[in-house]
């Protein structure tokens, strides 16, 4: 049964640089701890050669140039992790969440799907180069063997004490363990991050075997197995099995829920939306990898961004046009502003430069109104849409570039004048409402009547006058005999023929009542020159309101 | 290839809506443009099309168009108007407003507060006509609807808008919307109340009304005097006094009218409005010009 494990050295470097892949070429460091007692907390290779090591003051750090200093996250090293974990999920349904940096995977059964265990290292090494992993991954015959390989291996050779683990992919055959492990020094068996007393044991382990002058596995490999239990007890004897790569475990795997998160915490806030687009664009690159990896899709996206508060800043009720979102940011960080958007899809997407473009379109729309500081983007899973084509379906427009389009004209007109009309269950005049746009290609609905539907006359239409037209009219024996609409001059003249009233009236037991007379009248319009002079309209009188409209006309 | 545009006798006279190319119907207030659209719309619908109107003055009426057939879960409807949002993008879009010189981090200047008027923060909406407003929407939304592709019909409805505005729309737009949906399977149909496409249009039509109460053009006269003498029921094949070259097929489904009572019953106004259509040009088919006269009916509201 092989096991693999993947590795990310120094994991809080790798976190940082995962989500500003330009700082590779730069020393980097991390801080941590509250100012004025920052201290630093991990370094990558280029800052340790020019002496910069973890411990040292911020202050200290500084005073190399060409350092780049950044804080560390919690949220991004967890997405670091989740995306550690995304790869492993991606090759095997069984994997540990060993540790932070670690994680590993059960190859039972894969070679007939991935191929030979070397084939399979590779491409696990290449999946996470893809979500920008610089990981070392091994395989062995046993999990720990695979976790002390992976901690300590690389392509290159062996590493000798006092390094640090370089990339790499290594794979142990089955009964070479102890001969692979033995030249790796003893601190790799104490490599996991301990608190409080089991660090102080292991601490007195590693001060021991040094005393010893045991070095590397081998030695401790080679040592008698009493006489290391009188001395060391069972962690010992533990200790050794583990250098001897014979120790053996199942692993516990872990029911990781789905959360595909992205976040990045920025050094000066941004003003311009262009920084933000390049920024958001890298969140929605990984975010979509992600899903990928998991053969998943997205409907919803939702861009939280945390805001500048500049000192004496009045925090707004209303911000953007979700105030029950910035509410209850506001009830939980008090010192922070967040302005938060979710982009609802009409179908599961995955493609990251339509979601960029539309979010930037929404953001053009609505505006933050202070600088970012913050950004956080959230995709909630989904199906992958699929959809049976047909050589003689009619057309119908592509689901993606549709939404882009409805973005951009709602951009233009309005976010309420753009969709399908539904009709609403009323006689009430102006009864519907837009609803969402989606082509969904759906069996076309059966006419019973097909050729009788296609021969049907014409049905006459009435065009509306959005809002009605106020019209002064003139009555005879209660009938309208001459009117004048101030607002449109061809709208005005003698009523030719009427025929009504016809009363509407209804919700008389609720505010909204409504009552009217409306009339179908042929209107000759005197002022006119162009001898089309006689056009028929509607002609509403409100009951209630006691005013005489004109709401559209017959065409 | 042409499709059915809803209404036989117009199909009879054109042979369709053809695809990939625009078609004009032009007419004034009454003259049956409107239905001629939900006609045209629900044969699309109908046919599993999806379908666009870009409505300049938004005057579509949903309860016309569901009465007319027409499957609205397959329209989109674009409502242009005067209080749109859109702003031309002279400097860059900025997350917040761009500070006044020297005011820093003051906030007696109002620098983030979300008080200010949109205005203040963006600057200023453009000062244009509101015909020019809402044209200009129609043009953007038609291109981007054109781009889009996948639609088996778009129809522009510049019906309400001002002559004057209506023409100001330049014939190069016309010939870049010709040339987009040229080889697609798309109709481009434009409601106006004066042609003004030009060449570009492939198909024009003339619509009036040709109600025996609405003299629309000459031949209203003529039809007076054909509903003194009584109704002419079933089809009537050529027309004496018709102009040379021209051929009108005259259907009516007229009930009994008293040819000495020329004040209509008022269920009767607007239940058989008749409307003349006139083939102005059709590159399609080399036709001579001729007209058709086709009747409605009227939805009553169930």
């Amino acid at each position: 049964m092989p096991f693999a494990c993947i590795y990310v050295p120094n994991f809080p470097v790798a976190a940082a640089l995962r989500a500003e892949p330009e700082l590779q070429s730069r020393p980097v460091a991390m801080v941590e701890g509250r100012p004025p007692l920052e201290t630093i907390h991990a370094v990558n290779e280029k800052a340790s050669r020019m002496g910069i090591a973890p411990g040292m003051t911020k202050s200290q750090a500084e005073l190399c140039a060409e350092l780049a200093l950044r804080p560390r996250l919690p949220l991004q090293e967890s997405a670091t992790h989740a995306a550690l974990l995304d790869c492993a999920q991606s090759f095997s349904p069984c994997v540990e969440d060993t540790a932070c940096d670690t994680v590993l995977l059960d190859l039972t059964g894969l070679e007939s799907l991935f191929g030979s265990l070397p084939e399979i290292s590779r491409a696990i090494s290449n999946r996470a180069a893809a979500l920008r992993l610089a990981a070392n991954v091994a395989i062995a015959s046993n999990p720990d063997t695979a976790v002390l390989a992976a901690r300590g291996l690389c392509d290159a050779g062996l590493c000798g004490a006092g390094t640090l683990a370089r990339v790499g992919v290594s794979v142990i055959p089955a009964g070479k363990e102890a001969e692979w492990l033995g030249t790796l020094p003893v601190e790799v068996l104490f490599a996991e991050r301990l608190e409080g007393d089991q660090k102080k044991e292991a601490d007195r382990l590693l001060e021991t075997l040094h005393i010893w002058g045991i070095r590397n596995l081998r030695a401790l490999a080679a040592l008698p197995e009493v006489a290391l239990s009188e001395r060391l007890g069972q962690e010992g004897l533990r200790l050794q099995q583990l250098a001897r790569g014979a120790a053996s475990r199942t692993l516990v795997p872990v029911e990781v829920p789905l959360a595909f998160e992205e976040a990045i915490e920025l050094e000066y806030p941004i003003v311009l939306l262009e920084p933000l687009a390049f920024l958001l664009n890298r969140l929605l690159e990984q975010l979509c990898a992600r899903l990928a990896a998991h053969a998943l899709a997205t409907q919803e996206l939702r861009l939280t961004l945390e805001l500048e508060k500049a000192p004496g800043f009045k925090q707004p009720s209303v911000i953007n046009h979700q105030p029950s979102l910035l509410q209850s940011s506001i009830e939980n960080r008090q010192s922070k502003i967040c302005f938060a958007r979710t982009l609802h899809l009409p179908l599961p997407m995955l493609d990251a430069k339509i979601f960029l473009k539309l979010l930037q379109l929404d953001l053009n729309a609505h505006p933050p109104g202070a600088p970012i500081v913050k950004i956080h983007l959230a995709a909630e899973p989904s199906r992958l849409r699929s959809a049976q084509g047909g050589l003689f379906l009619p057309p119908s427009p592509e689901p993606e570039k549709l939404e882009l389009t409805l973005a951009r004209i709602t951009g233009l007109v309005g976010g309420n004048k753009v969709g399908a009309p539904e009709l609403l269950d009323t006689h009430r005049p102006e009864g519907f409402r837009m609803r969402r746009f989606v082509a969904e290609t759906t069996k076309k609905k059966e006419h019973a009547e097909t050729h009788a539907a296609e021969e049907q006359s014409a049905v006459t239409a009435l065009r509306r006058f959005r809002p009605p037209l106020r019209a002064n009219v003139i009555l005879e024996n209660g009938q309208p005999a001459r009117l004048v609409c101030p607002k449109k001059k061809e709208i005005q003249g003698h009523v030719l023929w009427k025929a009504g009233p016809w009363r509407f009236s209804s919700h008389w037991w609720e505010r909204e009542a409504w009552s009217r007379n409306e009339w179908d009248i042929a209107l000759k319009n005197d002022a006119l020159q162009n001898g089309e002079t006689i056009a028929l309209y509607r002609l509403v009188h409100d009951l209630l309101g006691g005013g005489w409209f004109v709401e559209g006309t017959y065409d | 290839m042409m499709v059915s545009s809803g209404i036989s006798a117009l199909d009879a006279l054109t042979g369709g809506l053809p695809r990939g190319c625009l078609t004009e119907i032009c007419g004034p207030a009454s003259s049956g443009r409107t239905t001629v659209l939900l006609a045209a719309l629900a044969a699309a619908t109908r046919r599993g099309e999806f379908c666009a109107v870009v409505d300049a003055s938004d005057t579509l009426d949903p309860h016309s168009a569901a009465a007319a057939g027409v499957e609205l879960d397959r329209l989109l409807w674009v409502r242009c108007g005067e209080d749109s949002p859109w702003r031309r993008p002279s400097t860059p879009l900025r997350a917040c407003p761009e500070p006044a010189e020297g005011a820093g981090f003051d906030t007696e200047k109002k620098f983030f507060s979300v008080n200010q008027s949109s205005e203040d923060r963006f600057g200023p909406r453009d000062t244009k006509h509101p015909s020019e407003q809402r044209l200009e929407q129609v043009l953007l939304a038609t291109d981007l609807l054109l781009e889009s592709g996948g639609f088996g019909l778009i129809a522009l409805d510049l019906g309400d808008l001002p002559p004057q505005a209506a023409r100001r729309i330049p014939l190069t737009t016309w010939f870049r919307f010709r040339r987009v949906i040229e080889h697609t399977p798309t109709i481009l149909l434009a409601i106006e109340p004066q042609a003004i496409a030009g060449s570009c249009s492939s198909l024009l039509l003339q619509l009036g009304s040709g109600n025996p109460m609405l003299p629309a053009d000459g031949s209203a006269a003529k039809r007076r005097k054909n509903a003194a003498h009584g109704v002419s029921r079933g089809v009537v094949v050529g027309d004496d006094e018709a102009p040379e070259g021209r051929k009108k097929i005259f259907i009516s489904k007229q009930s009994d009218i008293d040819p000495q009572n020329t004040e209509p019953a008022h269920a009767q106004l607007l239940t058989e409005l008749e409307i003349i259509v006139e083939l102005i040009r059709s590159r399609i088919e080399r036709k001579p010009v001729r007209s058709v006269t086709f009747a409605t009916k009227t939805a009553w509201a169930g």
